[in-house]
């Protein structure tokens, strides 16, 4: 059983949480114009490496604040946790950020431009 | 005396740590037998004499008492009597008391004749795979067969009471370090840890800790006794307040990020049990840093009777004598490939015990301890070996042979020695079960012949024999050196230990290599020669299985079942790899290791349950009006946690007549639900619309305060997950009702969106189910009844219009008015703050009662809603339908930008005309009500498999229409409205026939809503 530091509440017994899977996944609206395969690659396929997972928390029996973590799925070693809304500061939490077959797919461009758009 | 002798007559006079004063009186099988305070079961049947305990668990072969610890495999005993009976202990870990009933398992009629033996004579038919190879014959024989086979294998009995009466704990710690294992060096490094001042946990499976040392009468420690070491340690840490010492105590599992499960047994060893303790306790540990000093175990040889009574382990004998006082014979043979059976036939000569002879394989044995047996006048055969034992029920005589130094060629004539023990010694293998866990790593000690660990995952580190080190001062000073490490790692120091003075006969811990030993006979000849005792699995089965193919270590295991009984292959598992790998002519560290896995010995059930069992084992939700209900008599469903109301059957109705008449009443007069079960979330701040407007299909922000809006919620894929009316309460505050079982899940839903995707929304969230209570007032009297209930509210359609929220005093009560409405006809729900729940619902059921107000439960519900076509989410739903699959396409904005699922719909594939639909259905005959999930087909003559249209989701007899109806999803439904479809039935039954209509049965107009 893990132990995880929620970052409101300190370390905690991973029995305590629930895990919200991959983290870092943009969510394309309806006006962008991908395709339904493209669109699938945001609603279905979840990256699912051996090794450096990005991915999100929820201290469910706790805070029930969101959060994210850098884990490896092998040692289940937790390289690092972070908030809602950061990027990873570790490099191999950002290498692992940087090669997952996400940042190429066209829901994530679409995803990431509608976002910069709305924050003008 | 004299009487001690009668009752004991192997007891040593005066030797062991047993308490003399105070004689213990316990039965085995029925026959009372007498020991001493501090004997285990094991020791104080061996002090009586008793070699035979159990029978094999496929051959039925008569067993002993093999080992003194955890590693024990034989002797597996039933303990207790009635409900409090527990099977498959092993003897050597049972402590005794007065009045302990113990009985021999795998038996009958009894343990000396026992008719399953029949089975060691039919062994040829139980090969290695068995199991499997009884799998391919026809199945009809196996059908006919399997009863005899089950009653004839297995092990143990459980409780003849199902119930267990006895209580188990959990408990949770914390510590920086964790020590398991409390022999010398365990308590060393606790000891050494602990004067840092980390918090220290010392675990120990014993009654007493101190291990294997309590049995050693040849170590001398500072000048003392070793027992006098052992005492003054434990001594010291008792006096420490950062230690806690958990004795009787086994570390059984390891898991990530050191944490890890022991178990207490708490009362085991009482004559009676006190109530306020529990029997166990599991202790759920994190520990900083683990030092694991969890000793070793010593194998047997492999020869032919290998598993007779009375052919023991020489480090057990050794250990029954010194620290029991318990000697396991008379007239002794010893068969070795090392240097540790020396100590135990001086220690046993030493006892009065007669060593009729050592016969070690190696062919020039020398040292020391060589020297001191020669001293003491016993034989020593070298390059000799027993290749065979035999005798009855117990060892009786054995064949010692000359034999290659490998074991497996006998080279010379026989010997025949009678003796009552025979004692073997194979050489000490690490217990890594722990460090395994953690997914430690091993290496194969080629000198040594034995896995020891080799690199660690965890924090953790082996100290002592666990890691190969079996040499005591080197243990202790090892443990010193460990403890001072980890404390380190904590930024914690303290001075080192002064390592003690050990004087121990100088030995070396290098056996021969010997994995099987042969009789002198053709292959498969002669009796059996055991790997694995508790599975009965011999060396000829692991050859067998090598030649029929299984070459993975992996494989044979599970062919053979070697290592896979409860003992978990402590005993067995490096002498199998030895013989697979000299059959494989490949090397033990090339073959591998299967993985040790949790727990480390057999753990009870109940403990692991803890408390968490019959009425403790899930929340129950009831609501305030409870009391009522109960008293009304109700009939309960539960839904998710919650025990609701489901009809008030009256004067003998059945359910049917019951329903049927709340049903009526609740269209015809007025009807009274609990509805406070409702999952309802407060939800305010200055974006709380723009958020429904996002979660929610419709749109939310021209919503008045005061009004109330039904609202679908979608999944991002398009899919519905829930449903429910939402009023504006204030400019920025809703109130948001979701369905019974769905709040949690909804309130978790909304979390997530709002932390994760829309953080800069200005939105707050509480779940508000339990502080108010609900009653659903329905039917064309609602309104007079509300008003004769004291409501201050303008009740007019005019004031106080459908779907519309008022606050208002009801019989005094302060309360939030809703006119909304599941069942279709007039109808309020009425929130009062929870406390006040049952005081509404008497006041209303006072004011109503002369009117003919009936209180109806969640199967009248049911009813009332599927007459109006209303879906219930996850009824008419299962996660794969979609608004436009329920015709409801009027409440999917097509003007908002973004919802949670817009895209999803906007898919090619959702527009298929092959997804299902949610259509009404009328039966032909309309008494006939079609069963809740029957498939639907358009043919009911074609041919199997039939194309099947889709399902029935709900289904009722509707007592206002006096006619079935239902709804299903239909494959394109909507376009096939007025076709006649065909339900099959099961048993021949004819197929049921409906025409596909519309789903509102009753009131299409709508025009009941305003009373």
């Amino acid at each position: 059983m893990l132990l995880i530091s929620c970052p409101h509440c300190g370390p905690r017994d991973e029995a305590e949480f629930s895990c919200g899977g991959e983290a870092h996944i943009a969510r394309p609206l309806a006006e962008n114009s991908i395709t339904d395969a493209q669109f699938a690659d945001y609603l279905f396929y979840r990256h699912n490496p051996k090794g450096v997972f990005l991915e999100r928390w929820r201290h469910a029996a706790g805070c029930r604040r969101w959060f994210n973590m850098v884990r490896d799925t092998v040692s289940h070693e937790i390289i690092e946790i972070y908030a809602m809304g950061q990027m990873p500061k570790t490099k191999i939490g950002k290498d692992a950020y940087a090669t997952n077959w996400r940042r190429a797919s066209e829901a994530e461009k679409a995803a990431v431009q509608t976002k910069k758009k709305g924050a003008k | 005396m004299g009487l001690f002798r009668k009752a004991d007559p192997m007891r040593s006079p005066t030797s062991g740590r047993v308490n003399r004063s105070k004689t213990v009186s316990f039965t085995f099988d029925g026959k009372r037998y007498e020991g001493f305070e501090g004997d285990t079961l094991a020791s104080a049947l061996l002090a009586n004499g008793v070699h035979l305990v159990g029978r094999s668990f496929k051959y039925h072969r008569p067993r002993g008492i093999m080992a003194a610890g955890a590693e024990e495999a034989n002797a597996l005993v039933r303990v207790g009597a009635g409900a409090y009976a527990e099977p498959n202990l092993r003897a050597t870990q049972v402590e005794i008391y007065d009045g302990l009933v113990a009985e021999s398992q795998n038996r009958f009629p009894s343990l000396k004749v026992d008719v399953g033996a029949v089975n060691s004579l039919l062994s040829r038919f139980f090969p290695a795979g068995f199991y499997y190879k009884t799998f391919m014959w026809p199945a009809s024989f196996w059908m006919s067969y399997e009863h005899v086979i089950r009653h004839a294998a297995g092990l143990g009995k459980v409780a003849d009471d199902p119930q267990d009466p006895d209580r188990y704990e959990h408990t949770h710690a914390h510590c920086e370090v964790l020590v398991a294992g409390g022999g010398a060096t365990g308590l060393m490094a606790a000891y050494q840890a602990a004067l840092s001042g980390a918090r220290v946990i010392l675990a120990d499976e014993q009654n007493e800790f101190g291990g294997w040392l309590l049995g050693e009468s040849d170590v001398t420690i500072d000048g003392q006794d070793g027992t006098a070491f052992i005492a003054d340690l434990v001594s010291k840490l008792e006096a420490m307040d950062n230690v806690t010492l958990l004795p009787r105590t086994s570390v059984f599992g390891y898991m990530d990020h050191n944490f890890l499960t022991l178990c207490e047994k708490v009362t085991d060893h009482l004559p009676s049990r006190p109530a306020h303790l529990p029997r166990q306790r599991i202790w759920k540990v994190r520990a900083t840093e683990v030092i694991l000093a969890t000793g070793a175990h010593e194998r047997p040889l492999v020869f032919s009777g290998n598993d007779l009574p009375g052919v023991m382990l020489s480090g057990a004998a050794r250990l029954y004598a010194n620290r029991y006082g318990a000697l396991p014979g008379r007239r002794v043979v010893i068969s070795t490939n090392n240097d540790d059976a020396y100590r135990t036939a001086l220690a046993l000569h030493k006892h009065g015990i007669f060593i009729r002879a050592i016969a070690d394989i190696r062919p020039a044995p020398k040292g020391p301890l060589m020297k001191q047996v020669q001293e003491a006048g016993i034989e020593v055969l070298a390059g000799h070996a027993v290749t065979a034992a035999a005798g009855k029920l117990r060892v009786g005589t054995v064949e010692v042979c000359p034999v290659s130094e490998d074991g497996a060629e006998v080279t010379g004539e026989a010997r025949h020695m009678d003796c009552d023990l025979v004692l073997m010694s194979g050489g000490l293998s690490p217990a890594v079960h722990l460090h395994s866990q953690a997914r430690g790593k091993l290496k194969w000690d080629d000198k040594q012949l034995c896995f020891s660990p080799s690199s660690v995952h965890e924090r953790e580190q082996s100290v002592g024999a666990a890691n190969g080190v079996f040499d005591l001062a080197k243990g202790l000073k090892e443990a010193s050196k460990v403890a001072l490490k980890a404390v380190s790692r904590l930024s914690l120091s303290a001075d080192e230990v002064a390592q003690p003075d050990v004087v121990a006969p100088k030995q070396s811990y290098q056996p021969v290599a010997t994995w099987a030993i042969a009789n002198g006979l053709p292959a498969g000849q002669g009796d059996k020669a055991f790997v694995d005792f508790q599975n009965d699995v011999t060396g000829s089965d692991i050859k067998l299985a090598v030649r029929e193919g299984y070459h993975s270590v992996e494989h044979v295991k599970r062919y053979t079942t070697t290592g896979m009984a409860t003992d978990q292959g402590k005993t067995s598992n490096i002498n199998a790899l030895g013989i697979l790998a000299n059959s494989l002519q490949n090397e033990i560290p090339n073959v591998g290791t299967t993985t040790f896995r949790m727990p480390y010995s057999p753990t009870n059930i109940g403990a692991i349950a803890g408390r968490d069992i019959k009425g403790l084992f899930d929340v129950i939700r009831t609501t305030r009006m409870d009391s009522w209900h109960k008293e009304a008599g109700a009939t309960y469903e539960h839904v998710g946690q919650w025990m609701r109301a489901w009809y008030y059957p009256q004067n003998g109705e059945t359910m049917e007549e019951a329903v049927n008449r709340e049903v009526v009443a609740a269209r015809q007069t007025a009807g009274l639900l609990d509805a406070s079960t409702l999952g309802k979330i407060d939800i305010r701040g200055k974006d709380a619309a723009e958020f429904l407007n996002r979660i929610y299909t419709n749109a939310w922000s021209k919503l008045p305060v005061g009004r109330c809006r039904y609202g679908l919620m979608l999944k991002d894929d398009g899919m519905v997950m829930d449903d429910g009316v939402t009023t504006r309460l204030g400019e920025n505050h809703f109130h948001m009702t979701t369905t019974t079982g769905g709040a949690a899940g909804v309130l978790d839903w909304l979390e997530e969106w709002l932390q994760t995707e829309w953080p800069e929304l200005d939105v707050h969230l509480t779940s508000v189910t339990e502080q108010w209570s609900v009653a659903t007032l329905s039917g064309p009297l609602a309104k007079q009844i509300l008003m004769e209930a004291g409501c201050t509210a303008d009740l007019s359609d005019e004031a106080f219009p459908f779907m519309s929220m008022k606050d208002a005093h009801i019989a005094g009560l302060p309360a939030r008015l809703f006119r909304i409405s599941f069942t279709g006809e007039l109808s309020y729900e009425i929130n009062v703050p929870a406390r006040y729940g049952l005081a509404l619902w008497k006041a209303l059921m006072k004011a109503g009662e002369p009117h003919g107000i009936t209180p109806y439960g969640t199967e009248a519900m049911h009813v009332l809603r599927a007459e109006k076509g209303f879906i219930i989410v996850g009824q008419e739903t299962d996660g794969t339908v979609t608004p436009l699959d329920l015709g409801m396409d009027w409440i999917v904005s097509k003007k908002k930008d973004d919802f949670i699922g817009k895209r999803a719909l906007e898919r090619k594939s959702m527009a298929n005309s092959e997804r299902k639909q949610l259509v009404g259905l009328l039966t032909t005959d309309p008494k006939q009500v079609i069963p809740e999930g029957a498939h639907a087909v358009l043919d009911p003559h074609q041919p199997m498999p039939m194309a099947m249209l889709g399902q029935v989701t709900s289904s009722y007899y509707s007592p206002n229409l006096k006619k079935s109806i239902a709804m299903a999803l239909l494959k394109n439904g909507h376009a096939l409205k007025g076709t006649k479809v065909y339900f099959p039935m099961l048993d021949g039954q004819d197929p049921i026939e409906a025409v596909i209509t519309d789903t509102v049965f009753y009131d299409p107009k709508g025009e009941r809503l305003n009373g």
